[in-house]
């Protein structure tokens, strides 16, 4: 057909047409600054003077452990993200699981674990702050009252990481209702084949259930270091990084040298070491996925 | 097949979904109970489980003594404006990537989904520095306009899933009659997609109302203020004062939850759209 074809033909530029906007985007909102934070990376650039090429100098300063910070603030970041990434995915897994069974009040469940998550931060961390208050938050009136140790939750140096694990057990919904879809993929019959060979609940959950939904294991595990190593409202808001630095997160380190301190250059030098560490770590789990995650169209 | 009874595991089951949903609700409940609770109240001990009696004057102090309703109103202009960039064009990108055909697409979109995993860190300080250049710090030009280039690479992820599960067929048909691209997007694809464009609709909405790091690198004054960041002043100014605390969050708190239970059939369906399986 003529016109077929030809309107075939005109959608080479009508195409790059519509998508303008997203392209646009891209090269405008995140191509360009990236470009540009490489380059201020590369400068002494603190918003007052002009900025000044120093080579790697601002890297250097970085590792050569000058800036104690830097190996803090790393530090308390990888213990978060190695503590919390893996207990959500373990606790959302498990909540999904129990959700894809017949339940009763389904709908109900669903609805009371995803809750947590529409709340804004800086209101979810008002709430726990008052929940974690030494003296008068309701935890450690519980636990006096059971005769329990206390816990100084977010103001002690030992126990603020771990606070903020917990607290963030509670936003794990968005997970599990991603598994949950995940799971309803899962033909039934796979099951039954399993009963039919005897096995049982363990069975049926490392031979189908974890092999099937590993696609969305994956994605959950990328999305929650991604999201792990960018932890900020939190500590902004709860405890301004103390005490002693014990959860001085990465990104709030970052925002600081950069909006507090005016170090601009030096800061984008942070933020490319970030994209660095994020992009090793997706690099490795890509690569491990090949071991682990299942396809069913085959090839990963 | 076994008949299920109450068996020992169907017990645990329920015990866990239990204690589960308690952990998820509680701090909802506690933050109700103590916005409506005088100082000489909260602080007693044992704590009170209802307030008695109940106090409304909390919820005023906001509104009264920080311009709760103004960050309101400005909270209101940037999620408007944020709202129309994003349906704008997100709707017609995703056309583009999902029913038209043209050299490279597959592989410009490719770019644009690994965008998603850039860490916001690296482009947020020039960003704010070419903001500052062409002075539109302090305003809301900032967090409005970029949702007008795209609107999200996920939105458009979104949408693209959906628009390709719409029959080929609608859009030969359109061909046939002398339509052309246009026809298609605005007469068939749209009307079509309309519950998954209210999902992105809900998730913008409360993506931006929520947004605390924009707002606070880019606003200074406080008459700009959005609630976020109004109640984030708000805390630094009633450290102690917990009722008062407690009833400003659950200001900026009760928009969302309602709109959730509003919109809650597309925020699951939105969810199942995604279909991520690699």
């Amino acid at each position: 057909m003529q016109s077929l074809s030809s309107i075939r033909k005109k959608e080479n530029g009508l195409g790059w047409l519509f998508a303008a906007p997203a392209i646009l985007g891209f090269v405008i909102f995140v191509l360009g600054p990236m470009i540009a934070s490489l380059w201020f990376s590369l400068t002494d650039y603190k918003v007052a003077s002009q900025a000044h090429f120093i080579g790697l100098d601002n890297y250097v300063h970085l590792f050569d452990g000058t800036d104690q910070f830097f190996y803090k603030s790393l530090g308390v970041t990888f213990y978060y993200v190695f503590l919390s990434v893996p207990l959500q995915i373990i606790v959302a897994f498990f909540l999904a699981i129990l959700l894809n069974q017949k339940v009763k009040g389904l709908a109900f469940f669903r609805t009371v674990f995803y809750l947590p998550t529409i709340v804004p931060l800086i209101a979810s961390s008002m709430i726990w702050m008052w929940l974690f208050d030494p003296d008068l938050g309701l935890l450690n009136v519980v636990l006096r009252a059971l005769h329990l140790p206390e816990s100084q939750w977010i103001y002690s140096e030992g126990s603020v990481v771990p606070t903020l694990v917990l607290m963030s057990l509670w936003t794990v919904g968005g997970t599990m209702i991603i598994f949950l879809a995940g799971l309803q993929d899962i033909p039934r019959h796979y099951y039954e084949a399993i009963e039919i060979d005897g096995g049982n609940a363990l069975h049926k959950l490392m031979y189908i259930t974890i092999p099937l939904t590993s696609p969305t294991i994956f994605f959950n595990t990328i999305m929650g270091f991604i999201g792990g190593f960018q932890v900020f409202v939190q500590p902004y808001v709860m405890t301004q990084g103390g005490p002693n630095n014990s959860s001085l997160f990465y990104t709030f380190y970052l925002f600081r040298e950069a909006f507090t301190f005016s170090n601009m250059g030096y800061a984008c030098a942070i933020a490319w070491v970030l994209f660095i560490v994020v992009l090793v770590f997706t690099a490795f789990l890509f690569k491990t996925a090949r071991k682990w995650v299942y396809y069913e169209g085959g090839g990963a | 097949m076994k008949k299920h009874g109450w068996s020992g595991s169907r017990v645990l089951l329920y015990t866990v979904l239990i204690v589960g949903s308690l952990f998820c609700m509680f701090p909802f409940y506690w933050l109700v109970r103590s916005s409506m609770m005088d100082l000489s109240q909260i602080f007693l001990i044992p704590p009170k489980w209802i307030p008695e009696p109940f106090v409304l004057e909390n919820f005023f102090q906001p509104f009264e003594e920080l311009s709760f309703g103004r960050y309101f109103v400005n909270t209101f202009i940037v999620v408007a404006g944020t709202l129309a960039g994003v349906l704008l064009s997100s709707t017609i990108s995703a056309y583009s990537f999902a029913r038209m055909r043209w050299k490279g697409r597959d592989k410009v979109f490719a770019l644009l989904l690994s965008s998603m995993m850039l860490p916001f860190a690296v482009t947020l300080i020039p960003s704010f520095i070419g903001w500052q250049a062409l002075g539109m710090v302090n305003s809301y030009v900032p967090l409005v306009l970029p949702s007008f280039f795209g609107g999200g690479v996920f939105n458009i992820f979104l949408l693209r899933q959906f628009y390709m599960t719409l029959p080929r067929e609608l859009d030969e048909a359109v061909f046939v009659d002398g339509g052309n691209h246009f026809t298609i997007f605005t007469r068939i694809i749209l009307p079509l997609s309309r519950s998954a464009i209210l999902v992105i609709g809900l998730f913008t909405f409360l993506n931006t109302w929520n947004d605390f790091m924009g707002p606070l690198v880019y606003l200074n004054d406080e008459s700009k203020f959005t609630l976020a960041i109004g109640l984030q002043q708000f805390q630094g100014i009633y450290s102690a004062q917990w009722g008062v605390l407690m009833a400003a969050s659950l200001i900026v708190v009760l928009p969302a939850i309602i709109l959730f239970a509003i919109g809650q059939k597309y925020f699951m369906e939105g969810i199942a759209l995604t279909g991520i399986k690699g």
